[in-house]
């Protein structure tokens, strides 16, 4: 069993939902972004998406198009992302999976990443502009490698292409939860909830909701239909909000803390 | 499939290794949607019957095939023919895939239109046919091209449409489809993107390709008629490859007929100074840019580069996927042409002959002057010229007022 589905299996026994928060790696340099994954695995992350950065972010809204941007100022690769995640999986064991664009990782070399990722201790890829139709050669090198391929799925999705998406992810499923790019809203839209419980239909995977989560009220509502909730531009905004702090860090780890939703038990 | 090489794509938008779809998935339903609409109209009579009559009695189609006596005693070499896409309505060829696509937005019940434009000729074409059909018209363009064309963001708001600045990454034409790929990925439901080039995820690069066919086409018919035989040589400038890929396809399978599609070489063969895709010292090579599988000018760590030419609507990091396809193939051959040539070529044919050509067909100009002077005096060169270069007397200006310092 993959560390995401041990993941996933684990929070599911005890009764629990998930919480993903999502960093771009380089912003706002590499080692910052090694203490941040310590730090929010510390605050209870149950996985970790890291970004890889890429200059033409079709997907991303403002904040995490000026989070690449930041990133890409210093022009490392992904040997140097890698380096980050293998000094993070020494220590722990909090699953990690790659957010990117396809380009970055063509251009890297499909199969020596796949064989890389693997060795780095990466769990799982996601990668935005890469559609089950285009993926066949990458899911099944990810596949020699125990790496999970994990799909994005929108409120625009047709039933035959849930099915699609169903057939060939593995580790979770990506609930979108509004057509859009990624960006904090005011309010989740009410078409997640709909797409998770058709995504159900079709699917035994755990299913992670988000696009536009911001707010530990908002968690708790997705926790209500979803098995984790995705929080990514909110936490890039604070980064960039606190980018000259000494203990960005530190403040990044509490700020996530206080997106969980504090649990009556 | 891919008996010819006519016969591509494949039913996913396949030229062999390249084309596809790669897009974020809220994008997949409609792309298939309007796949499906676009195989029905393909197919429709009445669709292609409004759409030959528009391009008629609208856009004023058939555009002339000119022979350009003085430029070939200029040149003193094979005879040169220009096919007169500067005469279509709003000034270029962009006018003939914008009618199409509205036609089809009309068909699929949208009423709110988006586009890119870089040079601006898409742009206006897009107002236009807004204006002509009542659609709400947004148009994406880069700060540096507004400022580049600013006369076409004037023709464009006297259209009717707004005009949104992108400020972000190079303020280019490749800036302004991301933003209208993040405008459309947000309102999928009643927005119909007017993708202006044969680029992007299927059925973009065919859809485009399909309307402006009749470039060819009329080419093929017309040259036969004045000359009673095929030509040797066809050249047109590549951007995107709209205008290209719109003259080579009715020829492809014609193995006498050679053809050559000339990009931006810039100023220079680093990466950032030229848009020469096909230059693979200068940086281009197979990758995923906008939705398609295509070559790309982009560091060795995939991230796209920036690109210059002189002319807005050459300056673009990818190509259609049909040309990477043709250009592994040995159809066609691709070169490129400096801004410094290009400019000469805008200069002399404006002269010669008393057309201002646009400075992305002024590429396609200067190598029909080079290519010219090696072939048979009775042998045919038959030019795209694409636009005309009203937009882009400004921006010459200034650029000789720098070379005489």
């Amino acid at each position: 069993m993959s560390r995401i589905a041990q993941t996933f299996a684990r929070l599911k026994s005890e009764g629990r939902r998930g919480f993903i928060p999502f960093v771009t790696a380089g912003d706002p340099n590499l080692e910052t972004t090694y203490e941040l994954l310590m730090e929010l695995a510390g605050a209870g992350a149950s996985l970790i998406e890291l970004g890889v950065p890429f200059s033409d972010p079709v997907a991303d809204g403002p904040v995490i198009q000026r989070a690449s941007e930041r990133a890409l100022r210093y022009g490392f690769g992904m040997d140097e992302i890698l380096a980050q995640v293998s000094r993070v999986r020494e220590k722990l064991d909090v699953p990690l999976v790659l957010f990117s664009y396809f380009n970055p990782l063509l251009q890297f070399g499909l199969e020596r990443l796949s064989v890389e990722a693997s060795k780095a201790g990466v769990d799982g890829l996601l990668v935005t502009d890469l559609v089950p139709e285009e993926s066949e050669e990458f899911s099944s090198l990810l596949r020699a490698h125990n790496l999970d391929m994990i799909f994005l799925v929108a409120p625009t999705s047709t039933d035959e292409r849930l099915r699609m998406v169903a057939s060939r992810a593995t580790g979770f499923i990506y609930a979108v939860s509004r057509a859009g790019v990624t960006g904090a809203r005011d309010r989740v839209s009410r078409d997640a909830e709909a797409l998770v419980a058709r995504v159900r239909q079709f699917s035994d995977l755990p299913v992670a909701v988000g696009f536009g989560i911001s707010t530990a009220e908002q968690v708790r509502d997705v926790w209500r239909y979803a098995d984790a909730a995705v929080v990514g531009s909110a936490i890039v905004a604070e980064i960039e909000r606190r980018a000259s702090s000494p203990d960005l860090a530190k403040r990044i780890g509490e700020f996530a803390l206080s997106l969980l939703p504090v649990l009556e038990s | 499939m891919g008996e010819t090489l006519k016969s591509w794509p494949d039913g996913r938008g396949h030229w062999g290794a390249y084309g596809g779809r790669f897009v974020p998935e809220t994008l997949m339903a409609p792309l298939e949607e309007l796949a499906e609409g676009y195989a029905l109209a393909r197919r429709d009579e009445e669709f292609q019957r409004e759409f030959a009559s528009l391009l008629r009695n609208y856009s004023g189609r058939p555009t002339p095939l000119f022979f350009a006596g003085r430029l070939t005693e200029h040149a003193s070499s094979a005879r040169l023919y220009l096919k007169r896409e500067d005469l279509s309505h709003t000034g270029s060829h962009k006018i003939n895939n914008a009618l199409g696509q509205a036609l089809l937005a009309r068909r699929m019940g949208k009423r709110r239109i988006i586009a890119e434009t870089g040079a601006g000729q898409h742009g206006v074409a897009t107002a236009t046919v807004c204006a002509l059909f009542g659609f709400d018209c947004v148009v994406y363009m880069g700060a540096e091209d507004m400022r580049r064309q600013s006369l076409n963001v004037f023709r464009m708001r006297l259209l009717g449409a707004e005009v949104r600045e992108v400020d972000n990454g190079s303020r280019t034409l490749k800036d302004a489809i991301n933003e209208a790929l993040r405008d459309w990925v947000s309102s999928p439901d009643d927005t119909y993107y007017l993708l202006g080039s044969a680029l992007g995820p299927h059925p973009y690069p065919l859809m485009v390709r399909d309307f402006q066919s009749i470039i060819g086409r009329e080419t093929r018919e017309q040259i036969l008629e004045r000359e009673g035989r095929l030509p040797h040589l066809l050249i047109a400038c590549v951007g995107g490859g709209s205008n290209s890929i719109g003259m080579f396809h009715p020829f492809l399978e014609d193995k006498d007929v050679a053809m050559v599609g000339v990009e931006a070489g810039g100023k220079g063969n680093a990466l950032g100074e030229h848009a020469a895709r096909f230059n693979e010292s200068g940086g281009g090579r197979p990758g995923v840019l906008q939705g398609t599988m295509s070559y790309v000018l982009q560091d060795e760590r995939g991230q796209i580069a920036s690109t210059h030419s002189i002319s807005a609507g050459l300056d673009y990091p990818s190509i259609g996927p049909e040309h990477a396809y043709l250009h592994d193939e040995g159809r066609v051959r691709y070169v490129s042409a400096s801004d410094s040539e290009a400019l000469e070529a805008f200069q002399t044919l404006s002269r010669l002959e008393g057309i201002i050509p646009a400075l992305e067909s002024a590429h396609a100009v200067a190598h029909a002057l080079k290519a010219a002077r090696q072939m048979k005096k009775d042998e045919i060169i038959v030019v795209n010229l694409s636009g005309r270069g009203d937009k882009d007397v400004m921006s010459v200006a200034d650029a000789l007022k720098g070379e005489e310092r």
